[in-house]
């Protein structure tokens, strides 16, 4: 048998890496439990959702960290366990090929737990995606450009009025190309803020005029792209008031990094007073 | 069908430029594909170090931007440019250009690979590539704006939409394409030779882990840049011929109607270029897990624990990695139905990937490590792919990539699973096969000290990216001003920053090690490792035609490590069975 590489340095080394592998675990969980930056206030970690449905995402992403974290602490360990066991004492090592029966072992949990997770996130997608808007959902278009957004309300008469492209005129006021001539769309609101009442079924018609964008509000849980050439729906009914950012989540161009805007979240006269606001401001 | 285009036997050239330039010795091409992909990873950090240094200090003055602050267009463009240039020019190149080429065919017993013209052609196909790609720093209109995925409209309607999007644009997409095309050559090759022009006795049974692994990555590249060509092509013609293949009609960019494309659509592109990008995903981190496998016996002195399975494993994520591109475009605006099956079919990805780690796991139990810096890599690639893999869990889940999609969460994911633990395989290989290429012995203890640094520097730069993505941070931000909510973690990036810079500096260490181990290092046995496979039982480094006339006979499979009753614990592949000594 032959003896150990001088230059492997076997027990020293073997346990720099065990002891290296359990630090950066315990220091990965820690800030997992903490979710706050160490040496300071930093919070790093969501803010609170204000939706029944983004708690839901919470809660699968709860169930997820649980799972990925445990599977994170004994794969980790065991790795740094193995290492110090394993290292070269002088030994013979041992001549094993495998076995089967612990791979069919190892298989079988892995896909049960892995395909079960999946299985359970899909009850979020689906309450995001597979329905849509309750009845009576106050409707906003949505419209990303470079680099603002637009947040249009049909008004009193509940129907948007058509766009045209060659009408699209940021400087002069109708940044979305309002065609004048369509009766449905006089009482449109055109707002660069979002205004909605708490409590209300909020349906959203997500689009773009130039680029793909992506609308953002993390209290919301909601990203969904904007994508020219598409008009695509989400929904949602926000509980709590406040002002909420709305960031844009897609490559759309050097002012990327500045395309936000702002969710107010507000009580329905608040936001009866805000509309009534906007639509005094387009008959003037 | 098979011939060697050089004729019936190698002759050694003896001219300087047959030699080394236009070489068509494969042991030649892999140390060029391997030198252009050490000057594009040192080009590709340093890109990523002055996107760091301006999320920290936005205000700072840089020589190279004029002179004065930085501009968002000229981060974008370097997110664009390393991106770029890492995923194509180092992960793509070094596995499989660089180790392939060198170790396949003598590990397989072959005096060259199938087509020797055409290796020298996918390489100087390659380097013509990234000349293209690196001329896009240089035109009017500046460096490309668009990441490596490159979406339209915004990279296919030109310079209306912003500086970024003229002849550099158009730069990237011609470099891409040239690169598909030198990659459709290598696989080509990689795939002929493996099949064709195995020794007597190697059969597929036998063949070391490495070389299924370059097999594998061989056929996804087959299937996956075919895909990219086309879809580059389409683009470049939208961009200079006036189609519309993925733009749509109607946009409006800054008050001008675009009235000259109508009727393309936007998710083509990137189902088109998903359908590359997933497998190119694997094809970066395939030949990892096939080095690490291959070190982890060899530096535990065990077989491989379960060689089926592990081959089992790699074919099971190379097939399932077709299946799975939709994980990219969950909030894209693709049918949320079809949500579904890309994310029971992306967890399902998952098994293979836990049953290599605990098959690495089952090798590395009982056996008797050696920690060369070689191993060391190879281990740190284990726990790598463990950190970088269970994130994919999250990520997996069209719910939770609700919020976490374009954050840097997928930041943090990808860059620990398909750059980090892509490049210790790497690290591994060069510090494994560096005495076969070049005669000479790297530095051990240079290389531990590179290896710690490294493998401290890494963890410390990417996993506090996971926190910044959980508080909502999008990706490609060129700073944190634009945005209330990300003043506050300015102080991750700070310390992000620091730990960037620190670890970019320890890759200097690496680079002085390889320049001086050239000129001064050790000389190299033909077996300093005690290795099994057919390289090592050649002088190193080897003779032009390998095996210097002999044709090898391979008697076992790849890892016969400490084999009960041998003299020595190890038996190489190509010993007759008769000289095996016996212990007694």
């Amino acid at each position: 048998m032959r003896s150990k590489r001088p230059d492997a340095g076997s027990t020293a080394v073997a346990l720099m890496f065990s002891l290296f592998l359990v630090i950066f675990t315990l220091a990965t969980v820690y800030l997992f439990l903490a979710q706050v930056w160490p040496f300071s206030d930093v919070r790093i970690w969501f803010p609170p959702a204000i939706t029944d449905f983004g708690k839901q995402i919470d809660s699968q992403f709860h169930r997820t960290l649980i799972i990925t974290g445990v599977i994170f602490v004994l794969a980790q360990f065991g790795l740094a366990l193995t290492i110090f066991r394993s290292r070269d004492r002088g030994q013979k090592a041992s001549y094993i090929e495998g076995n089967s029966t612990m791979e069919f072992v190892w298989t079988l949990a892995t896909v049960v737990m892995f395909v079960g997770l999946a299985f359970y996130g899909e009850h979020a997608w689906a309450e995001a995606h597979f329905m849509g808007a309750a009845p009576g959902a106050l409707m906003v278009e949505v419209t990303g450009q470079q680099f603002a957004w637009n947040f249009r309300y049909a008004g009193p008469d509940g129907k948007f009025g058509r766009l045209q492209p060659e009408l699209v005129s940021a400087s002069s006021g109708n940044p979305l190309g309002l065609d004048p001539r369509d009766p449905s769309g006089k009482d449109d609101v055109v707002s660069p803020v979002m205004y909605v009442p708490v409590g209300r079924e909020v349906e959203l018609l997500i689009r773009s005029q130039d680029v793909t964008h992506s609308f953002y509000v993390r209290e919301l849980r909601l990203k969904q792209d904007a994508v020219p050439g598409m008009t695509i729906a989400m929904h949602f009914n926000a509980t709590v008031e406040g002002q909420y950012e709305i960031a844009c989540a897609e490559l759309c161009g050097l002012g990327h990094y500045r395309m936000r805007s702002f969710l107010n979240v507000v009580s329905q006269a608040d936001y009866d007073k805000w509309f009534q606001d906007q639509e005094t401001a387009l008959t003037q | 069908m098979v011939t060697h285009e050089s004729g019936g036997h190698h002759h050694p050239p003896t001219g300087f430029i047959r030699k080394y330039i236009f070489s068509i010795d494969h042991k030649v091409i892999g140390i060029q594909y391997w030198f252009l992909a050490l000057f594009s990873v040192f080009v590709g950090m340093f890109l990523s170090l002055l996107m760091r240094l301006h999320l920290v200090w936005p205000n700072l003055k840089l020589p190279f931007t004029a002179g004065g602050v930085m501009l968002p267009e000229t981060y974008l463009a370097l997110v664009t440019m390393h991106g770029s240039i890492m995923v194509f020019m180092v992960l793509t190149t070094a596995p499989q250009g660089g180790f392939g080429n060198y170790a396949l065919p003598i590990q397989i017993g072959a005096e060259d690979m199938a087509f020797p013209i055409l290796n020298m052609l996918s390489f100087w196909t390659t380097f013509v590539s990234l000349m293209v790609l690196i001329a896009a720093f240089f035109v009017t209109g500046g460096p490309p704006i668009g990441g490596w995925t490159a979406y339209p409209p915004l990279s296919a309607l030109g310079e209306i939409v912003g500086p970024g999007q003229g002849t550099g644009m158009t730069l990237w997409v011609v470099g891409v394409m040239i690169f598909c095309l030198a990659s459709l050559l290598g696989a080509l090759n990689f795939i002929v030779t493996t099949v064709d022009l195995r020794a007597k006795g190697m059969t597929f049974g036998r063949l070391p882990l490495t070389v299924w692994s370059w097999l594998i990555t061989a056929i996804l590249g087959l299937l996956a840049f075919g895909v990219l060509l086309a879809a580059c092509i389409l683009l470049l013609l939208d961009r200079v011929a006036g189609t519309s293949f993925f733009i749509p009609g109607g946009l409006v960019v800054t008050d001008t109607v675009i009235t000259w494309h109508k009727g393309g659509s936007p998710l083509l592109w990137q189902h088109l270029f998903w359908f590359f990008g997933h497998p190119e995903v694997y094809i970066a981190i395939l030949p990892g897990m096939g080095v690490a496998s291959h070190l982890l016996a060899t530096f535990s002195r065990k077989p491989v624990f379960g060689y089926k399975a592990m081959v089992g494993a790699m074919l099971a994520i190379g097939f399932l990695g077709f299946c799975v591109w939709g994980h990219h475009m969950f909030v894209s605006g693709m049918s949320p139905y079809s949500a579904f099956a890309f994310s029971i079919m992306t967890m399902t990805i998952g098994v293979p990937s836990a049953i290599k780690t605990f098959n690495w796991m089952g090798t590395l139990w009982g056996g008797k490590i050696q920690f060369t810096t070689a191993m060391l890599f190879a281990l740190g690639f284990v726990s790598l792919f463990v950190t970088g893999g269970l994130s994919g869990l999250f990520l997996a889940q069209p719910s939770l990539d609700l919020y976490l999609h374009d954050t840097y969460f997928v930041v943090a994911h990808f860059h620990l699973i398909m750059g980090v633990a892509a490049i210790f395989g790497i690290f591994a290989a060069t510090f494994f096969w560096f005495p076969k290429m070049f005669g000479r012995m790297l530095s051990e203890p240079l290389g531990k000290i590179h290896f710690w640094l490294t493998f401290v520097g890494v963890y410390c730069i990417f996993m506090p990216m996971h926190f910044l993505g959980l508080a909502g941070h999008p990706r490609r931000y060129a700073d944190t001003t634009g945005v209330n909510f990300l003043a506050p973690l300015h102080t991750v990036h700070y310390f992000i920053t620091i730990a960037a810079f620190f670890t970019i500096s320890a890759q200097l260490i690496f680079l002085f090690n390889v320049i001086y181990s050239l000129i001064a290092g050790k000389k190299a046995s033909a077996n300093p490792w005690n290795a099994t496979t057919l390289e090592w039982s050649v002088s190193s480094p080897p003779p032009f035609d390998n095996f210097g006339g002999v044709v090898p006979v391979v008697y076992r499979g790849a890892y016969e490590f400490s084999v009960p009753d041998a003299a020595e614990d190890f038996i190489p592949q190509g010993l007759a069975p008769e000289k095996v000594g016996r212990a007694h």
